[in-house]
């Protein structure tokens, strides 16, 4: 009985030496073999090489180049003899239906159907029962695992630690003058206690020098700049990278990650690129000793949208 | 001895029967064949350097004051993940050539894994009764994606940490579920508190590949049980497979080819650098660097969201980020799900319930080729579209003009390769003989001035003999019998 179709009564597959089926592919068998031979003596070669190069230093170069060259030569010799040397054939295998014969499938799907069925049937409570079971322990398995990665966004996503009065500071801590800033400087700026933390990266742009507030193309926010010093939220509201280009002479602050770009003059409103909001502004003040600090917080989430956002 | 362990093993296991028939299993000959292979053997690669990998990488964001022999982050604050991964690069003896060489095989394997799969499809190898085991390999295709993005975010660079923040962004784009998803895989709003790389880690080096291996068992497992696929020629039929056997012959040229695959992978490795992470520092959110730019896998992504006009919208109260929704998770989901699909619905629409095993040549399917095209064009332009700003920047245009380009050409160029495409294939199946060198033709001239046309003579050289195909022998009679011309061979002209 055989289930591939060979026969085990019949006589064996024999072949003779010299059947041409065996007869290397290569015109002249001995120089391939020869070339072959060499290969894999320069492969073992490279391979001690790499072992040396190992051994005496950590030059990646010489490592690469000996353990390259000594794979090769060892893989191309025996591909090579494979290829060349080893019998070609044409040789034929037949292939045999996948499906089984009609009494076969009918015996299957009885067996599943009516077997199974009859069972089921008669003990359908018991049946639904264990079905039940399962999916509530699916369901119940699922809480745990799920609540354990991590805590619900609750109102993180809607807040960030700048509040009215808050310090502006460097992400060293360091409190920041409106002196410390240039024409056309930028300096990214967070809360103070608050330093490298994500949603409240801040980018102040200055935009214009003396005393007098920046005038935005954008109502209502006259006294949210002091000293030409504009801020906004650094975080894109395309996908949250930090919008790090400023182009001073088109007061643009452009997002290297997909290019969105910002008109600051205008209330950060996306000029270009997929980003779909303007970017939030920090109200901006000096405190009586000269430093900068915030007015308020932003007046909406920063970054990214998301579903909870109204 | 060898034959006393094999009625040792037979006697306990039965393994002569099925194992004689997989040492004659028929390998069809063709270079196209080849290109799966390289796919296993950079798998291979990737879980050989993967683990040296391991034994040094720290999966920690926990932070540390560098102190290592790379001086100009001496004294700097850095993560676990990136100080060990610089130390992988310049402390540990060859952990530079098998970082890179990692690197190198992750993008390697995919796209081997990219035109394997195209050549499987062109060719019409995914019908009946294959239709299985291409939803096998494009699972693996999108597995090794993920499990790319999953490595190269591991460093905790400044360029793989942009990446993780655009990821984040994406989940949280998900209408309904978005903030809570995101929530629950970084532990909390982004960066989160820590978790995430040794999150990314165990996905990376244990669950993902442990379920690509098991695909890989079960497409292999397939390919074996359901035989290979061949090229229509001689004394080739639907129903045999003709080539050389498994052993000796293939064996030997695929352990080989195993070998010039890792050889290459390894030059590449040595010689051509990847993802300098020394050069872009340690990931902070509020730092960014100029061309920002994903392996070359994501890039169609990354240029989806590039080309996508910023159509957020807002309705029901919720708002719903369909710049990121649309060409990050929308699109991607419906590309995969229509390459899944496609072998059943091409088998419903040409009503097609045969079995296949021979393959089709693309320009006799000029429709199927025309959708292959089309769609790899528009995942081309998606691709290009990842480098906007660096097209800009090289050819000095504005950004905005490259951009409002390629939107016009993600949409334009797949449409018009379909045409272009099926117009080709249309011609070519018109071209008689196309392809196949023909026999000399001899013009003569009478002396009226009349043409007139024959072929030449056959010359020697012309045609070659060609054997007919024989069940691979068990036994080599020692003794030699003359058989180059008895039965079994025929001569063939061209």
């Amino acid at each position: 009985m055989s289930d591939d179709g060979r026969s085990t009564t019949g006589p064996l597959p024999v072949a003779a030496l010299d059947d041409p089926h065996l007869a290397p592919y290569a015109k002249r068998p001995q120089a391939v073999a020869a070339a072959a031979a060499i290969s894999m003596v320069i492969g073992i070669i490279g391979i001690i090489g790499f072992g040396v190069a190992f051994w005496v230093g950590n030059q990646t170069q010489w490592q690469a180049a000996t353990l390259g060259v000594g794979l090769f030569g060892l893989g191309f010799g025996v591909a090579a003899w494979g290829k060349y040397l080893m019998p070609q054939g044409p040789f034929v295998e037949e292939r045999h239906d996948f499906h089984s014969t009609d009494d076969e499938r009918d015996a299957m799907s009885a067996a599943v159907v009516e077997r199974g069925g009859l069972v089921v049937k008669r003990r359908k409570v018991l049946g639904g029962l264990f079905a039940l079971g399962s999916a509530v322990f699916g369901v119940v398995a699922a809480f745990p695992l799920l609540r354990s990665l991590g805590p619900k966004p609750g109102r993180t996503l809607f807040v960030t630690n700048w509040r009215a009065g808050s310090r502006v500071v460097t992400v060293d801590g360091r409190r920041v003058r409106p002196s410390d800033l240039e024409v056309g400087g930028v300096l990214t700026v967070f809360p103070q206690g608050h330093e490298g933390n994500s949603p409240d990266q801040t980018i102040l742009i200055r935009l214009q020098a003396g005393q007098e507030p920046v005038v935005l193309e954008s109502p209502g926010r006259s006294d949210w700049t002091v000293h030409g010093i504009v801020g906004y939220s650094k975080m894109c509201t395309h996908l949250g990278c930090p919008v790090g280009l400023y182009q001073e002479q088109t007061t643009e602050l452009v997002c290297p990650c997909h290019q969105s770009v910002f008109n600051v003059r205008a209330g950060a409103v996306p000029q270009f690129g997929p980003a779909p909001r303007p970017l939030p502004q920090l109200p901006l003040a000096v405190d009586a000793a000269g430093y900068l600090v915030s007015s308020g917080g932003y007046d909406q989430p920063v970054g990214p949208g998301f579903w909870e956002r109204p | 001895m060898i034959d006393k362990s094999l009625r040792w093993l037979d006697d306990r296991l039965g393994i002569s029967k099925g194992g004689r028939t997989f040492l004659d299993k028929i390998f069809p000959d063709h270079w196209s064949f080849m290109l799966g292979e390289i796919a296993l053997y950079s798998f291979v690669v990737l879980l050989a350097t993967g683990v040296f990998l391991t034994l040094y990488y720290v999966p920690s964001a926990h932070e540390i004051i560098y102190h290592g022999s790379y001086a100009p982050l001496r004294g700097q604050r850095v993560s676990e993940a990136y100080a060990s991964t610089v130390g992988l690069s310049f402390d540990v003896k060859s952990g530079l050539l098998m970082r890179q060489t990692h690197h190198w095989a992750a993008d390697i394997f995919l796209g081997s894994i990219a035109v394997h799969m195209a050549r499987v499809f062109f060719t019409g190898a995914f019908r009946k009764p294959r239709e299985l085991n291409w939803v096998v390999g494009i699972t693996m295709l999108i597995l090794g994606i993920v499990n790319g993005f999953l490595g190269y975010s591991l460093p905790d660079d400044l360029v793989s940490g942009t990446g993780i923040r655009i990821a984040y962004s994406i989940i949280e784009s998900i209408p309904l579920v978005g903030s809570y998803l995101a929530f629950f895989v970084f532990g909390g709003n982004y960066p989160g508190n820590g978790v995430i790389i040794p999150r990314f880690f165990i996905l990376h080096v244990l669950i993902v590949p442990a379920v690509i291996v098991g695909l890989l068992a079960a497409h292999l497992g397939l390919l074996v049980k359901q035989k290979h696929t061949q090229f229509p020629g001689k004394g080739k039929t639907e129903r045999n497979v003709v080539g050389s056997p498994m052993f000796p012959t293939f064996m030997a040229k695929t352990t080989g080819f195993m070998f010039m695959v890792t050889a290459a992978l390894f030059l590449l490795g040595g010689f051509a650098q990847i993802n300098p992470i020394w050069q872009f520092g340690q990931y902070q959110p509020y730092q960014i660097s100029y061309a920002v730019q994903p392996d070359w896998y994501m890039g169609w992504l990354d240029g989806a969201l590039r080309v996508m006009p910023s159509w957020e919208w807002v309705g029901w109260g919720h708002t719903w980020p369909l710049e990121v929704f649309l060409p990050a998770v929308l699109f991607p989901g419906i590309v995969f799900n229509l390459f899944i699909v496609w072998p059943f619905l091409e088998a419903k629409i040409t009503r097609d319930t045969a079995y296949h095993n021979l393959l089709d040549r693309p320009r006799d399917r000029p429709l199927r080729t025309a959708a292959g095209a089309s769609v790899l064009m528009l995942l081309f332009m998606l691709f290009c579209a990842s480098s906007t700003d660096v097209l800009a920047n090289y050819f000095h245009i504005a950004l905005n003009t490259v951009l409002v380009t390629f939107r016009f050409l993600v949409i334009l160029v797949p449409i018009a390769t379909f045409f272009v495409t099926r117009t080709i294939c249309l011609e070519m199946q018109k071209a008689e003989g196309v392809g196949k060198r023909k026999r000399a033709v001899v013009v003569t001239r009478s002396a009226t001035g009349e043409f007139a046309t024959f072929d030449a003579d056959v010359r020697p050289g012309d045609g070659h003999e060609e054997l007919e195909a024989i069940p691979v022998p068990t036994f080599i009679d020692l003794t030699p019998r003359h058989l180059a011309t008895g039965p079994g061979v025929r001569r063939v002209m061209r």
